[in-house]
Order: structure tokens, then C-alpha cells, then sequence
């Protein structure tokens, strides 16, 4: 699984990174995190209001950081 | 267990909660009215009339009353704004002709919610859309300058006439200087990278598909996220509230920028364009100082220059625009505000 966080590195991305990475972690996942800091990509995806959560360049969530369940349940439906 | 999940599902729960948050909120407001003065002057026997225990009376109402009344602002203007998107925005003004699509953004750029940490890619999908440059620079100009939180602070302390001119002249400068951005063909001073952005994916619209409970979370946060923002600069403006409410002479402002001075709006704005705050740090300042006879042009001009011309927004902004078009950008702004200031200087006598 890729994932892939969207965003140039403001606190909201910060924190998208770390409830991605607990999820991850808590979950059991085999993913990559990897962080998107290019403008041009972030809008390559659709995207304008960061932080934005990619996976498997499929885009769940933009403009806001969702909680740690929301996290899991994507996670989760996208290991499937 | 995250705050979305704790707030009931059924409408009786919800108004219930909403309700028992207002009342809590009114009790609060309602006790740091009369409560600091029980304490101050009864039960540790200060002074009222002394100037030392004057100002400590009034840091500490002062500091709760604005803080306070930024919980109950920040928290009702982000669940309704989160209704709003950027890219429902964008929906609206694509297509949009110049003049009408300049009025359009500047109205939406007062209530779509917008960090300026996304102005960039913001700028960047509104052109790659077709949203004409000019149309983007008032959305842009506008989203900082007429400020949700600075309408709600005018309103509680100054009332409505000011916060209504607050509004009216901001919407004004940002479409007027959008207008003019886009009549000078600037699309030269664009980085030529943000041409070549093609939109791809699918666009997620941030303000649909969330329930009443995800609304209430993303207003408490917002509201800790603010506040733990500013709450330095809130201490800070507060203090030398404080300060020049005990101590200054009073005509020591009227005397250097009171509205006899012709030069206090261009020295305001001068001083207010490094300066960076957010609306609600440098209110209780300007509130100290109209206290102190500064005439209100003046201080809506240096409030205007302090929240929608700051250096870290240029700098983000740098990445999209070459310096020539941040020049007059900054350069049609800063008159703007300087013509509102003085222009409120004459009518608010």
C-alpha cells in the first residue's frame, strides 16, 4: 500500500502524518508513507486545500485532518 | 474516544448539548463581569482607585472577556463555514467573467475557509480551472482582509455601523484591486509552471459528507488551534492595553496621530504592514486606543495593513508570483487601505 500525505508541511500536515503513521502502526499495515511537498503535484491530484491523504493515489480526504478512526476506516477499506 | 463520537445522533441530544455549551458559555462571560472585582478589591483589599491594581483588574477582565468572546466566534464561524469549501468556490467562479466574477470572489473569500497556508495551491487550481488571475487576487485579498474573527470582535466591542464600514470597505479594496490586477495583463508575472498544471483525480469536497458531530470537532479544534496560536500576541496587545489604559496621557495619541495629524494613516499602515497577527491579537490593542482618542480610520487602516499584508504570506506567495506582480499587489492593497483609512477619518467624526 502507498500512502501518500499531501500538503507544504504546515501543522495540519504534521499531524495528518503522525495519526497516518499510528494507524499504520496499529493496524499491522505493510505501507510506505511518503510526504508530497510539490505544489504543482498536491493540484496534479485535485487537490487544494492541504493536508490531503492519498492511498494508492486514490485521494480520501482534503482540507481537513481527519481523526484516527476515520484514518483506520480508509485504511482498512483500502486493504481490502 | 474522539469529540464527534461523544456528541448524540438524535436532534434532541444535539440541541441539548448545543444549548448546555451556550449557557456554560453565558455563565462564564456572566461572572468575569463583577467577579474580578469581588476578588480584586474585596477579598485582597486592593485599591480600586489605585492605578497599579487598575491595571492589573483590567489585564485580567480584559484577557478573559476577549478569550472568551474568540471560543464562542471561532467555534459558530468554522461550523458554519463548514458548509464552505475552497473548491466549491472555485465552482462558482469558474466561467465568471471579470467585474462580476471580482465581486463574486471577494464575497466568497469572506466565507469560504481558507488557511493561507493553501494559497498557493489554491491559486494554482483556480487558474488551471479558468479562473481569471484578477478574480483569484481578489479571492486571495479578501480571504484575509475581511476577517470572520475580526467581524465578530468589531461587532461585540464597537457595534454594528463600524463593523458594517469594516466589511463594505474591505470587500471594496479586494475587488477594486483585483480589478486593476487584471486589467494590467499580469499574466507575464505569473510563474510559467502554474500554466502547465493540469487538474487531475478527483477534487474531494472537504465540506460535504460530514456529520453534525465532525462539524462540532472541527469547531473545538479550531477553536485550540487559534488560540494556542495566538494567545502570545493576545497577552501581548492585552498588556499594552492594559498599559496605556492606566498610563498614558490622555492626549498623548491624540497629540501624535489623532485626526489632526494628516500623516497618521500612512505612518499606521507603515508600521502595520511588517507587523503579523492575526485580527484577533491586535483587537484589545486597538480597542485600548480608541479609548485613547485615536480616530477609528487610523486604526482600521493599521489593523487592515497588519492582517492582509504579511511577510510570510508574500513568501508563500513568491512560489506562484514574480516579484514585479507581488509589488503591485502589495503597492494596490496598501493604498486601499491607506484611502479607507483616511475616508473614515472624515465621514467618522
Amino acid at each position: 500500500m502507498i500512502i501518500k500525505i499531501l500538503g507544504p508541511g504546515c501543522t495540519n500536515c504534521k499531524t495528518l502524518t503522525k495519526v497516518t503513521t499510528a494507524a499504520v502502526a496499529e493496524l499491522g499495515l505493510d505501507a510506505t508513507i511518503e510526504k508530497v511537498e510539490d505544489y504543482a503535484a498536491i493540484v496534479g491530484y485535485g487537490v487544494m486545500s492541504t493536508p490531503a491523504l492519498v492511498i494508492n493515489e486514490k485521494v480520501v480526504v482534503s482540507g481537513r485532518v481527519p481523526n484516527p478512526a476515520e484514518v483506520r476506516t480508509f485504511l482498512t477499506a483500502a486493504a481490502i | 474516544m474522539s469529540i464527534a463520537e461523544r456528541i448524540p445522533t438524535t436532534t434532541r441530544g444535539r440541541v441539548g448539548i448545543l444549548v448546555a455549551g451556550v449557557s456554560l458559555w453565558a455563565v462564564a462571560y456572566w461572572m468575569n463581569e463583577w467577579l474580578w472585582d469581588v476578588v480584586l478589591y474585596g477579598a485582597f483589599g486592593m485599591e480600586p482607585a489605585n492605578r497599579v491594581t487598575e491595571t492589573i483588574h483590567f489585564f485580567i477582565y480584559d484577557s478573559l472577556k476577549i478569550l472568551l468572546l474568540l471560543a464562542i466566534i471561532i467555534f459558530a464561524s468554522t461550523v458554519l463555514r463548514s458548509f464552505m469549501s475552497v473548491e466549491r468556490t472555485r465552482a462558482f467562479l469558474g466561467g465568471k467573467r471579470e467585474g462580476v466574477g471580482n465581486i463574486l470572489a471577494a464575497g466568497l473569500g469572506v466565507i469560504t475557509p481558507f488557511c493561507s497556508c493553501s494559497a498557493v495551491p489554491a491559486f494554482i487550481g483556480f487558474v488551471a480551472a479558468g479562473v481569471p488571475i484578477g478574480v483569484t487576487m481578489s479571492f486571495l485579498i479578501a480571504s484575509p482582509l475581511v476577517n470572520e474573527i475580526a467581524i465578530g470582535l468589531l461587532l461585540t466591542l464597537f457595534g454594528w455601523q463600524i463593523t458594517a464600514l469594516y466589511v463594505v470597505s474591505g470587500l471594496l479594496i479586494a475587488i477594486l484591486s483585483g480589478w486593476i490586477l487584471g486589467r494590467l495583463n499580469v499574466e507575464k508575472w505569473v510563474e510559467p509552471f502554474v500554466f502547465d498544471v493540469k487538474l487531475g483525480g478527483q477534487t474531494i469536497d472537504p465540506s460535504l459528507g460530514l456529520t453534525f458531530g465532525q462539524r462540532m470537532q472541527m469547531g473545538v479544534e479550531e477553536v485550540k488551534a487559534i488560540i494556542q496560536k495566538i494567545w502570545i500576541f493576545l497577552l501581548v496587545g492585552i498588556g499594552l492595553g492594559a498599559l496605556i489604559h492606566g498610563w498614558a496621557p490622555a492626549d498623548f495619541f491624540t497629540t501624535y496621530a489623532g485626526p489632526d495629524n494628516p500623516f497618521g494613516v500612512l505612518i499606521a499602515v507603515f508600521i502595520g504592514i511588517p507587523l503579523y497577527s492575526n485580527a484577533a491579537g491586535i483587537m484589545p490593542l486597538v480597542a485600548a486606543l480608541y479609548d485613547k482618542g485615536l480616530p477609528m480610520g487610523t486604526l482600521l487602516a493599521f489593523m487592515m495593513a497588519v492582517v492582509a499584508l504579511s511577510l510570510p504570506e508574500m513568501i508563500l506567495l513568491r512560489r506562484v508570483l514574480k516579484p514585479q506582480l507581488l509589488a503591485i499587489f502589495i503597492t494596490t492593497a496598501g493604498l486601499g487601505i491607506i484611502a479607507v483609512g483616511y475616508l473614515f477619518n472624515a465621514i467618522l467624526v
